[in-house]
């Protein structure tokens, strides 16, 4: 199948492991990106400020992919929800559409809003599948323990993501992780919010929103945490130090992105992953799969 | 807590937040406390009650609901959304609240920096030679900035004197 690559502003810049690693497992699967060079950010920093100015924003990306009659693939939950939300109201709300198409027409461009937006893995759960995928993997991650984290612009708001997962009693990204051999963990704070929307208002706030997670992960024993979005990966990751000091507990929960674990079950090695970018090293989950 | 002034209140206020985009759940509130027991910010900082900052709007604390530091404060979980029984919508609800407090000119400096940005470069990172030759290195594809269009379809300014609907302009 072929889909356009969304990137973000983020990913692409902060998160080469996530991109490098989403492109070459895409490929291994028969998925194919196509990237549209045209594409700017989704919108959603723009939501505290004036819903209409994000939803312009996120039209302009919207429309560019409806030109191309292609669905959008996106590797931020961030940039898929807000996608995916003006995507659902530009369709539905006739009105905010000939609002939106008011603004977009400057730039020639046209939104229906029948664009269909997808996270990289609700893609792989619906169109490669967890059977497709346990198939194809080469090398199973046997003896390693990982411990999931969808967060919250994955699985919410429910009305977006309808048929998919639920919000209280996720599964996809444990079945994703299943299918690679490793073992998933179940733990208390599995559903808490990384904290990531609030790091530029509290830090303090983010950081003791992100610190009950790192704790249990890391007790628990898991070899790593694995993530889906760069929002999350800049508090679980980026301000993990920073949290270990500040309380005093023993953090070193290494933090990983779904594609390099699924990588590493296809064959791929942890140098072509990117795995060198990851700033706490899964040593033992690397010693464990390459020796 | 502080005596309440009826003379200070804005009776049009909780209208006002039901006009805009994803403020119409406001009214239908009916102080279950649902949305403050699910929030995950409201443990850490008390401050940031969603229960609390409805009965404020729907009283007409303008002032105290706009001018205020903790309504930056929901991290956008939609957990208070997904437990309201009246379909509130809180998140959303926030969100027109924020607009509101933008169009009266209370922003964090942040969020205003990250505007500019996209004004400017259409990203919240601007992508230059180090960032590209950085993605070359690893086989990836050069980012292109298209700021000309987010210079047109965003409006120079985000405080409208205007309440209410007032029109976009477009000022490029």
């Amino acid at each position: 199948m072929e889909t356009l690559l969304y990137l973000g502003c983020t990913v692409p810049i902060r998160n080469l492991n996530y991109e490098v690693s989403a492109r070459l497992t895409a490929k291994a699967l028969g998925i194919t990106f196509r990237d549209i060079e045209e594409f700017g950010c989704c919108g959603f920093p723009l939501k505290s400020l004036n819903v209409e100015d994000m939803m312009v924003t996120a039209a302009r990306n919207l429309a560019l992919a409806e030109r191309e009659d292609l669905d959008i693939c996106a590797l931020c939950n961030a940039c898929a929800g807000t996608l995916n939300e003006v995507a659902h109201q530009v369709r539905t709300n006739p009105e905010i559409r000939e609002k939106i198409n008011r603004r977009l027409k400057p730039l020639g461009l046209r939104l229906d809003g029948n664009v269909k937006v997808r996270n990289y893995m609700r893609l792989l759960w619906e169109e490669i599948g967890i059977e497709g995928i346990a198939k194809a993997v080469t090398r199973p991650l046997n003896g390693v323990t990982l411990a999931p984290h969808y967060g919250c612009h994955y699985l919410k708001p429910s009305e977006l993501n309808v048929g998919f997962d639920s919000p209280e009693v996720p599964r996809t990204l444990s079945d994703l992780i299943t299918a690679t051999g490793a073992k998933v963990i179940n733990y208390p704070s599995l559903l808490d919010c990384c904290g990531g929307g609030l790091l530029g208002m509290s830090e303090e706030v983010a950081n003791a929103m992100a610190v009950r997670k790192l704790q249990e992960v890391s007790a628990s024993g898991a070899h790593a945490l694995v993530l889906v979005c760069p929002f999350c990966n800049v508090m679980y990751e980026g301000q993990q130090k920073k949290i270990a000091k500040s309380t005093g507990i023993d953090l070193k929960t290494p933090v990983v992105y779904y594609p390099q674990v699924l990588g590493l079950a296809l064959g791929m090695t942890s140098e072509q992953l990117g795995f060198k970018l990851n700033r706490i090293k899964p040593k033992e989950l690397l010693e464990i799969v390459e020796g | 807590m502080p005596k309440i002034n009826l003379n200070e209140l804005d009776p049009e206020f909780k209208h006002r937040v039901a006009e805009q985009p994803g403020g119409e759940g406001l009214k239908a509130c009916f102080a279950c406390k649902a949305c403050t027991a699910a929030c995950p910010i409201q443990p850490i900082d008390k401050r940031y009650d969603p229960r609390k900052i409805i009965r404020m709007a729907l009283l007409g604390m303008k002032k105290q609901v706009l001018e205020s530091d903790f309504i930056w404060l929901c991290s956008s979980c939609y957990g208070c959304q997904e437990v309201c029984p009246q379909n509130v919508r809180f998140t959303e609800v926030m969100y027109a609240i924020k607009n509101l407090a933008a169009q009266e000119a209370c922003i964090p400096p942040g969020l205003t920096a990250q505007r500019s940005l996209l004004k400017k470069h259409g990203r919240l990172y601007e992508v230059g030679e180090f960032e590209n030759e950085k993605r070359l290195k690893m086989g990836l594809p050069p980012i292109i900035e298209h700021a000309e269009d987010f210079d047109v379809i965003l409006p120079d300014q985000t405080v409208e004197s205007d309440r209410g609907h007032s029109s976009t302009s477009h000022n490029s």
